[in-house]
């Protein structure tokens, strides 16, 4: 097969790798930032809990805030590392 | 009868029935049937790709199912619900461009054909298929049953009617319109649900007085449902982050998620429906659970958890807007239950059908297969749950666990790991799969964790050891794509 060697050393996929890891990346930042903040904050006894915007505090930065942060961090993420690739091979109909 | 309620959700109904149909035609006059009825034409743009992802995903598990927990757990709940917002971008990002660029290469049309063209193993390949139409089936009968309620409980019919009605009208748009009519119906489903559930909560929030007003009457009735730990204080931090693989990065193994994953036109559709994704999917996750525990004080007593959302939206809203935002878990549903109807069917005649049954199959006869059994299948489904359980979402999460212990390793070290071979893909599926059964069954939460994760975690290890030592038996003949 000859197409194995052109496979191996394709450039696109070191794109790919290294998009691949930056997902896992943000899954555990994600991941820390959750608990963290949920467990952290929410751990102690309910009569001590501070209100963010009517939310207990650890609710609003563990799951509120949580999603904000990570909207604006994939955007960009995506904007500043992602590169546009043709998924097509060369010299190939499609 | 609530007329009033009902006639905007019909009208939602219609007009994604007039889009099922519409796709269609197109299908009709197309001339490469598989890779449109099945595939889309692989020309889904970005946000088309982010809402089928969204709406895919967002199915009764969290309409119906999910707040309904919500309502009896408490807050607890919604941070369990939060683990789902790194689908949004997790999913195509690891998959990503490595998978659209093989998958185009190997011209596969399903999960299972990159398997097969992978591993080169016939018994990967029926493994697979067998996993799929099994795990596939109990989540789709569950979805059955969460749509049927809502029209049950929405227009006070009896269940089998609405469960009738419900089937016929799904039925009906999958079979004609393939994978673009449930792409583009996901669309307008998915903004549907965008947008419900952000006047549902907004409407919640006032008719019980304000956030504050809302989280002391929660607090005087229970101070468990303001902390993270659940009602009774069941929901350890350990149990509750399981559903990080579960419910999180596992879906990257879902076949109904991966087939959407080589949808796609090109990388720039990929990227905004990432960015479009996580965004749609953090806003409507958060939303739909909040409402459940927002509708305990307003609303105490219900006893049904599927029950929470339609009654809220009735309660809180004006009879015609709730019926607007009751098309929102509607529409979920039916994403649902239509892209697993076909591939239940894809796997059907793709994967088994046409590889080892009959590979010579006229393009004609293939045509009417792929109709005939998606037709059959919703028949099978609809008889499944004419006498269903009470909580779907845990059905809905078997199945989902199933599907994941059996593909993760599979295909995400398929797709990195050049070493990664048949033998190992095989050995990990089989005890991924078997171990979740059995620990599922006899040690439902072992170490606190949800049952899902020490399978996850058991068949990474028995892939790379057992693809390590059969590298001598499996010589070059697969073809490498790392």
């Amino acid at each position: 097969m000859k197409q194995q060697n052109i496979y191996d050393n394709d450039p696109r996929y070191k794109i790919a790798n290294r998009e691949a890891l930056i997902g896992v990346g943000l899954a555990v930042f994600n991941f820390i930032w959750w608990f963290v903040f949920a467990y952290g904050l929410g751990g102690r006894d309910p009569s001590e809990y501070s209100y963010v915007f009517g939310l207990p505090a650890w609710f609003f930065y563990s799951c509120v805030l949580g999603v904000v942060v990570m909207a604006v961090l994939v955007t960009i993420v995506v904007k500043k590392w992602f590169v546009e690739v043709s998924f097509d091979e060369e010299g190939e109909e499609q | 009868m609530n007329w009033q309620a009902l006639i905007p959700l019909i009208g939602v109904l219609l007009i994604i029935f007039a889009v099922g149909i519409w796709a269609g035609k197109y299908i009709r006059s197309s001339n490469n049937f598989m890779q449109d009825y099945f595939l889309g034409g692989r020309s889904l743009g970005g946000f088309v790709l982010a809402m089928t992802m969204t709406a895919t995903y967002g199915s009764a598990s969290s309409f119906i199912g999910g707040p309904g927990t919500a309502y009896t757990e408490g807050l607890g709940w919604v941070l369990l619900a939060m683990t789902q917002v790194s689908t949004g971008y997790f999913v195509l990002m690891v998959l990503g461009k490595k998978f659209a660029i093989v998958t185009r290469h190997y011209k596969a049309l399903t999960m299972v054909d990159f398997l097969k063209e992978r591993y080169r193993s016939k018994w990967v390949v029926l493994f697979s298929a067998f996993s799929i139409i099994v795990f596939i089936f109990s989540a789709m009968a569950a979805q059955w049953i969460g749509g049927a309620r809502l029209i049950e409980s929405l227009i006070g019919i009896p269940y089998t009617t609405a469960l009738f009605i419900f089937a016929l009208f799904v039925l009906v748009y999958v079979v004609i319109g393939g994978f673009r009519a449930v792409a583009l119906t996901d669309a307008i489903q998915g903004t549907v649900m965008f947008v419900g559930t952000l006047i549902l909560l907004i409407a919640t929030i006032i008719a019980g007085g304000g956030l504050p007003n809302i989280m002391s009457d929660l607090a005087a009735e229970n101070p468990n449902l303001v902390t993270p730990y659940g009602a009774e204080g069941t929901l350890t931090p350990a149990f509750v982050s399981s559903f990080w693989i579960l419910v999180g990065v596992g879906v990257v193994a879902l076949p109904q998620i991966t087939v959407r994953a080589m949808s796609y036109k090109d990388s720039r559709s990929m990227h905004r429906a990432i960015i479009i994704g996580t965004i749609v999917v953090g806003i409507i996750m958060l939303n739909m659970h909040l409402i459940g525990v927002l509708a305990r004080p307003i609303l105490p007593g219900i006893e049904v958890g599927d029950k929470v959302m339609p009654l809220i939206a009735l309660e809180v809203l004006p009879n015609w807007l709730a019926g607007l935002v009751l098309a929102a878990p509607m529409a979920a549903i039916m994403s649902t239950v239509d892209s697993l109807l076909l591939l239940v069917s894809s796997s059907i005649v793709k994967d088994v059908y046409l590889n080892y049954i009959q590979p010579q199959a006229s393009h004609r006869r293939v045509k009417r297969l792929s109709i005939g059994i998606t037709a059959i299948l919703g028949v099978i489904v609809f008889l499944m749950a004419l006498n269903p359980p009470d909580l779907i979402i845990w059905l809905n999460l078997f199945a989902f666990g199933g599907l994941e212990a059996a593909f993760i390793w599979p295909i995400v070290m398929g797709l990195y790991w050049k070493k990664g071979n048949k033998y190992g893909a095989l050995a990990s599926m089989v005890t991924g799969v078997g171990l979740y059964i059995l620990s599922d069954s006899f040690f439902p939460q072992p170490f606190g964790l949800h049952s899902v994760v020490l399978p996850v975690i058991i068949s990474f290890f028995v892939y790379v050891f057992v693809s390590l030592s059969t590298q001598d038996k499996e010589n070059s003949s697969v073809e490498l794509i790392g």
